[in-house]
């Protein structure tokens, strides 16, 4: 049986792979696959703990989250949409009207 | 043996649906046939085109609907597994809940944002 | 007090219920209605407001019983903390809502889905106010956060409205990873997310071990990034600029209140046994988040962002009532989060008097000569950035006075002088819109004939309930205060 610290430093590096790539990606799609991986990494914890602490609060968890994060992708990418349609760019470098 | 009974009933009910719609649009659908549409794959787009073409920004749009609908249904297996054990109450509860996203989707509709052109 | 505990409780989300009918209401309306009907969602949704007010302020009992009651197995709580809460929140929405009408029609953006989003913004703070155990404040979170990336880039014509919604898209929902993980390592070491049992279970324990602090600590992340405290403000700043100014005031006074809300809940309720670890952390939290935001306030030239930087610096202060914790504590906080409703949402309907369709005047220096033009518009902007700056006899005063006396007797006295330092710099940029107002002579003559664009009774009627507010606030400070005492209780 594989022990519950292994699914937790995997779910540890499933988030900070997606922290970093947070950090380090330039296209917004690409940033927001990165917070998809985070927000999954974070699933796998809680499904993990949930099998350790014999719960079922925690499977129901993953599922309202699972549900949470569509609503968010539907609404990021709607949003991508519409700045792309305006500026025909996707690269957060060039997204700089508000300095200051 | 009378435990499949009800798996039976199931496929008959499944086959049933499936064919009776291939049926219904056979015999209830307007039959108009050009070029696009006897191509072997019917799909909407063009078959044989530049791979890094752009896709139209409408697809994304439906495939939005699509997972946001979709992803409701995560809550109906649940709830179906349980139903026996809710009883009704379960049952009210994922009326309404359906309901609200029956709104959801009464609006979109009336919103125009299922209309392809 | 009492404590009930039952399962199904109709009546104990009943404003709840009120608004989700009254945005379901709206949209379908949108989906029917014959077009030349759009001027009346606005009022729609302000009924759905009144409503859910009357309802919370009769729910379950009276404010003086100080009831706790527990349903939904524990999922919820209706007590007079959250009842305070919910009623700043619909404050702020109602004024949001009068604000929006007459702006709306002048940007030609007057839909449905706007009041409709701003409804379920606003009931995603209710849960958040509500919620006794973790996920159902994250439910909450979610519910606020989606509608406001949405409401920020309403205006979807403006480049710098797409913008701002994306970059609130990406670091909302960065933030709410965190959120989501602290949440995720709590419940794995507790085995629970009810705020009762992981307080009983830590109390139990003596100590949580380590992955209750790591979970703390991203806890202290994610709300961090709600309610833009340094260093998890950047994206404020974009954002306040770039969202329509409604939707602006709406995000800087509610949320923020919403997010402080759920942050105190948590750790004042759940985890108080954790208090030696986490003071260090938000001291030093507060001292970023008040200095850097008057600083940087002091060189801003756009107003909204200005506004944005000062929102900072006021998340500050609430943060040193954080500190302050106990009674003192939070009853501070709360005091301030409704003076702070007040005045910047008051601030922003002045600016959205003045700003023209297309937010074209949102300079400081578009207000020379303003209090000529129109004396009564730069009287009411002059009382809030008074109230904002800490001058008596305003609200604003007398909650920084609450704020950094709690934090004197809690033995914070660093602290406080810390805060008081920043308060007399933050009234330099405030000054200076005043000045501007008032003694500097418009260059051009077309600025001189600037009309003012945005301007209706509802306007006029949300400037008015703000200036009450602040005066009240600053005058009859027992009056709140003897609400505020009800209100605190509960949480200890």
């Amino acid at each position: 049986m594989v022990s519950l610290n292994s699914y937790l430093m995997l779910g540890a590096v499933l988030f900070s792979i997606g922290a970093v790539g947070v950090f380090t990606q330039r296209n917004a799609l690409i940033i927001y696959m990165c917070i998809e991986l985070m927000l999954n990494a974070v699933n796998l914890t809680i499904i993990a703990f949930a099998r350790f602490l014999n719960s079922m609060d925690g499977h129901v968890f993953v599922f309202m989250i699972m549900t949470v994060a569509a609503a968010e992708a539907a609404v990021g990418l709607a949003i991508i949409i519409s700045l792309f349609r305006n500026k025909a760019t996707v690269n957060v470098d060039e997204i700089n009207l508000s300095k200051g | 043996m009378n435990e499949y009974i009800s798996v039976l009933i199931m496929l008959f009910l499944a086959a049933a649906t499936a064919a009776g719609m291939i049926v219904a649009t056979s015999l209830i659908g307007p039959k108009i046939e050009f070029a696009d549409k006897m191509e072997p794959f019917e799909c909407g787009e063009s078959q044989i085109v530049s791979s890094k073409r752009r896709f139209s920004v409408k697809f994304y749009l439906v495939a939005l609907f699509f997972v946001i609908f979709d992803i409701e249904a995560v809550f109906v297996y649940p709830w179906a597994v349980l139903f026996k054990d809710l009883g009704w109450f379960g049952f009210v509860e994922m009326m309404i809940f359906i309901a609200i996203l029956t709104i959801g989707l009464i609006y979109v509709w009336r919103r125009g944002a299922l209309e392809w052109e | 007090m009492e404590q009930v505990m039952s399962s199904i409780n109709l009546s104990a989300i009943a404003p709840e219920l009120i608004l989700v009918v009254c945005s379901l209401l709206i949209l379908l309306i949108q989906s029917f209605a014959p077009i030349r009907l759009k001027g009346w969602y606005g009022y729609v949704s302000l009924i759905g407001v009144v409503g859910a007010v009357a309802v919370v302020l009769t729910q379950p009992q009276s404010f003086e019983l100080r009831a706790i009651e527990y349903s939904f197995n524990g999922m919820w709580v209706v007590d007079n903390y959250c009842r305070f809460f919910k009623l700043i929140f619909l404050l702020g929405t109602g004024l949001t809502i009068l604000i929006s009408i007459k702006y709306l029609d002048n940007e030609a953006m007057q839909h449905g889905e706007y009041y409709a989003l701003i409804i379920f913004a606003t009931l995603g703070m209710m849960i958040m106010s509500s919620g006794a155990e973790l996920i159902t404040i994250f439910l909450g979170v979610e519910l606020m956060s989606i509608s406001l990336y949405v409401l920020a880039g309403y205006t979807r014509n403006r480049m710098i409205s797409n913008e701002a919604a994306l970059k609130y898209f990406l670091l909302g929902s960065f933030a709410t990873c965190f959120l989501l993980y602290g949440i995720a390592l709590i419940y794995g070491s507790t085995g629970t997310t009810s705020i009762p049992a992981i307080a009983k279970f830590i109390a139990g324990a003596g100590f949580g071990g380590p992955t209750i602090v790591m979970g703390m600590a991203l806890l202290v992340i994610g709300f961090g990034f709600k309610t833009a405290s340094v260093p998890f403000h950047m994206w404020a700043p974009d954002v306040y600029e770039g969202a329509p100014a409604p939707v602006t005031a709406f995000m800087s006074a509610g949320p923020k209140a919403a997010a402080f809300a759920a942050f105190a809940r948590i750790f004042m309720e759940a985890l108080p046994s954790l208090q030696t670890n986490w003071t260090m952390l938000i001291w030093v939290m507060a001292v970023l988040t008040m200095s850097v935001g008057n600083v940087i306030a002091l060189v801003q030239e756009n107003i909204k962002r200005m506004l944005a930087y000062s929102s900072i610096a006021h998340a500050g202060y609430v943060l040193v009532a954080f500190l302050s914790a106990g009674e003192r504590g939070i009853s501070s906080i709360l005091y301030y989060m409704l003076a702070y409703t007040c005045m910047n949402i008051g601030a922003f309907a002045v600016i959205t008097v003045l700003a023209g369709k297309g937010e074209q005047r949102v300079r400081i220096a578009d207000f020379r000569g303003l209090g000529y033009r129109h004396p009564i518009a730069a009287l009411a902007m002059t009382l809030f950035l008074f109230s904002l700056a800490g001058i008596p006899p305003t609200g604003g005063f007398m909650g920084k006075f609450y704020i950094f006396s709690a934090a004197i007797k809690e033995g914070f006295v660093g602290l406080a002088i810390i805060g008081v330092i920043n308060s007399v710099v933050s009234v330099y940029y405030y000054l200076r819109v005043t000045v501007a107002m008032y003694m500097q002579a418009p260059d051009t003559a077309a600025e001189k004939e600037i009309p003012v664009t945005v301007f209706s009774p509802a306007l006029v009627i949300a400037i008015f309930i703000s200036a009450y507010g602040v005066l009240s606030l600053g005058l009859f400070p027992s009056t709140y205060l003897a609400m505020v005492k009800l209100s605190f209780l509960t949480l200890l």
